[in-house]
């Protein structure tokens, strides 16, 4: 096989840069004014001030740092699912299994902080630890399944993902649920398993406000992330596997074994959306927390196209997002259905544009 | 004691099964279908809805189905036109179904449901019911008897065989698409319409749960089905809560079930073979 024909073919484009420029940047900014755009139409439609509603999505998140703190708090988990799936995405593999990822982890988190009674410098490492094993022991199962017999991780994470509520579901009630309270919910895990809340390191922010160090451990993972694919062995590896697994086996890379732990990898990076919820912010964990973070997740990706960098960008965009929803929800009575649509209308759009991008450079 | 849990099941199994069939059509055009929650959701509500508008059941039926057939178009459009990766695109859908209905809520009055026959020795269903075993007869006879499923398999197995026939594959994953929004839309309206009212998210993960049973039933209608009565049960077993197993195990082990067979320790399971390759 001549090798250097297939890298050739792989990285060959038969767009031109402007028009690739126009359909990876422009469009995806085109699509997001068109939400906005269409979501003031439905406003108006309704009866209600559609400048009124402007103003309001315009200040959301920038009125005060209040309020761009909880753009942050809502950014840092999608930062982490966000980098979870394009970790996969870049290797050829489809992890849709985040959410019972974080869920697990977030378990494991919990269980430790409950059970040991340790200094905080040894506590919050440990925790932090597990949360990753765990997330990484639910993610290696599809890629092990996967790597040995075929079997699809689609499939597979999505059944995994359903496992793991019901797992999940049955600790937090039958087993580890605060005695004497009807919400499934464990009790707190000790103060000294506790991540910081930035509002007590700086006085810019109100006490209330719940951005904490996770999103600060959410940046330093972005900038890991982008030097582990960019300039290691393994990200090279893992990038060879998911162009070319040809030329990746026949450069001695085992493409088995890169599935396996991409896959761990992956769930491990998803597993820390739990940390920064159970350590961070609610300091215990509550049956079914996340709002779909994991299959946000994909929209982050798909947005910050898979560029560790951009799934930061992407990432407070959609915690922009959140954030507005709630305050339109909350002062002019507009449900967050709109919201949720519109980021579903979005990545539809979003994977179209990336579609036809790929017809063209097939043909 | 099993007996009486035959209601439950059969309550339970309907909407899966009519999903399942419609997850069988796409998946056998070679069109991967994760949107089947979705369309069963806004089915659902066009349900409601419909009834509620009209006053008649039968067009909240109609409305329904026409809401699963809308969704299954954009579907249709974005992977098999645009050709947009099937698994984000259903995906995609599903939130977009999820932001729509909520958006929209809420639905306060509650609705009628669709005709009870009754019937001796089984008991009083609703016609949907009794329609699933003749759809499932009826969709293997259509898929594996006859030319024209032999087409639609075609777009999903040989690519090649279809070119040499001169047909056109997109027309054929298109019908695949628009037959699983279609049935997904019943499933949806029967969930509806066995409550008498919508709920955010009432779905709860039924659509996947379909797609588990397609891959169970290995892309086979009669198997399929069967499967959503194995997974019905399971749900049914886990209602009446008798035997003291944790009703959460026995809500996982169709999901344990799927991921055994697709593994094949189970006997073989084998997905059509262009199964979301999109290019020819």
């Amino acid at each position: 096989m001549n090798i250097r024909k297939l890298i050739a073919s792989v990285s060959r484009g038969r767009l031109s840069q402007s028009k690739k420029f126009f359909l990876n940047f422009i469009s995806p900014l085109l699509a997001i004014f068109g939400f906005f755009l269409s979501c003031g139409i439905v406003v108006h439609f309704r009866g209600q001030d559609a400048l009124e509603f402007y103003r309001i999505i315009l200040l959301s998140g920038f009125a005060s740092f209040d309020d761009f703190g909880y753009v942050l708090f809502n950014a840092t988990p999608l930062v982490f699912t966000g980098l979870a799936v394009a970790i996969g995405y870049k290797s050829g593999l489809f992890n849709i299994g985040c959410e019972g990822q974080l869920y697990i982890a977030a378990f494991a988190a919990a269980w430790i902080g409950m059970h040991l009674n340790l200094p905080a410098f040894l506590l919050v490492p440990l925790c932090i630890g597990s949360a990753m094993i765990a997330g990484a022991g639910w993610g290696a199962v599809p890629g092990f399944l996967k790597a040995r017999y075929g079997a699809h991780e689609v499939i597979n994470t999505i059944m995994m993902n359903f496992i793991a509520f019901a797992l999940m579901n049955y600790l937090v009630t039958s087993v580890y649920q605060e005695p004497g309270q009807m919400i499934p919910q464990t009790p707190q895990i000790h103060e000294t398993a506790r991540i910081p809340r930035l509002a007590s390191l700086t006085p810019i922010l109100p006490q209330s406000n719940p951005l904490n160090a996770s999103f600060l451990i959410a940046c330093g993972c972005v900038v890991v992330c982008y030097i582990f694919l960019t300039y290691t062995r393994w990200g090279y590896e893992l990038r060879l596997v998911g162009n070319a697994q040809d030329v990746a086996s026949y450069g001695g890379i085992n493409p088995r074994a890169v599935t396996v732990w991409v896959m761990a990898l992956s769930g491990a990076i998803a597993g820390l959306a739990g940390v920064a919820e159970v350590m961070g912010y609610r300091y215990r964990f509550l049956d079914s927390f996340s709002s779909g973070w994991g299959f946000t997740g994909i929209a982050v990706a798909l947005l910050g196209r898979n560029n560790p960098f951009g799934i930061l960008a992407a990432a407070v965009l959609f915690g922009l997002l959140n954030k507005v929803a709630l305050d339109i929800d909350i002062l002019l009575g507009i449900p967050r259905g709109l919201f949720f649509a519109g980021q579903g209308m979005l990545i539809i759009w979003l994977v179209c544009v990336e579609g036809i991008s790929r017809k063209k450079n097939d043909t | 004691m099993i007996l009486e849990l035959i209601p439950s099941t059969l309550r339970m199994a309907t909407p899966l099964g009519y999903a399942a069939l419609g997850g069988i059509y796409s998946e056998r055009a070679g069109v991967i279908n994760l949107a089947l929650e979705g369309m069963m959701l806004i089915g659902a509500f066009g349900y409601v809805l419909g009834t509620q508008g009209s006053g008649s059941t039968w067009l909240g039926l109609l409305i329904g189905i026409g809401c699963g057939l809308a969704l299954a178009l954009l579907h249709a459009v974005a992977t098999v036109t645009f050709h947009a990766d099937q698994v984000v695109t259903g995906i995609g859908i599903n939130i977009l179904a999820l932001g729509i209905t909520e958006y929209l809520l809420p639905l306060p009055k509650q609705v009628d449901g669709l005709p009870h026959w009754e019937l001796p020795l089984i008991g009083s269903y609703s016609f949907i019911v009794y329609l699933l075993p003749a759809l499932m007869v009826a969709s293997h006879i259509l898929l594996f008897k006859t030319p024209w499923g032999l087409r639609l398999r075609a777009a999903g197995e040989s690519t090649e065989a279809l070119a040499a026939l001169s047909l056109s594959r997109t027309k054929w994953q298109y019908l695949g698409i628009l037959l699983s929004g279609l049935l997904a839309g019943i499933g949806g309206c029967f969930l509806a319409s066995e409550v008498h009212y919508f709920t955010k998210g009432m779905t709860a993960g039924r659509g996947y749960l379909a797609l588990a049973a397609v891959i169970f039933g290995n892309w086979r209608p009669l198997s399929g089905v069967s499967a959503c009565f194995l997974f019905g049960f399971a749900t049914a077993l886990e209602l009446a809560n008798r035997w003291n197993i944790p009703g959460q195990l026995l809500h996982s082990l169709p999901y344990i079930l799927t991921m055994v067979v697709l593994v094949g320790f189970v006997g073989t399971s084998r997905p059509p073979a262009s199964l979301g390759k999109m290019k020819l």
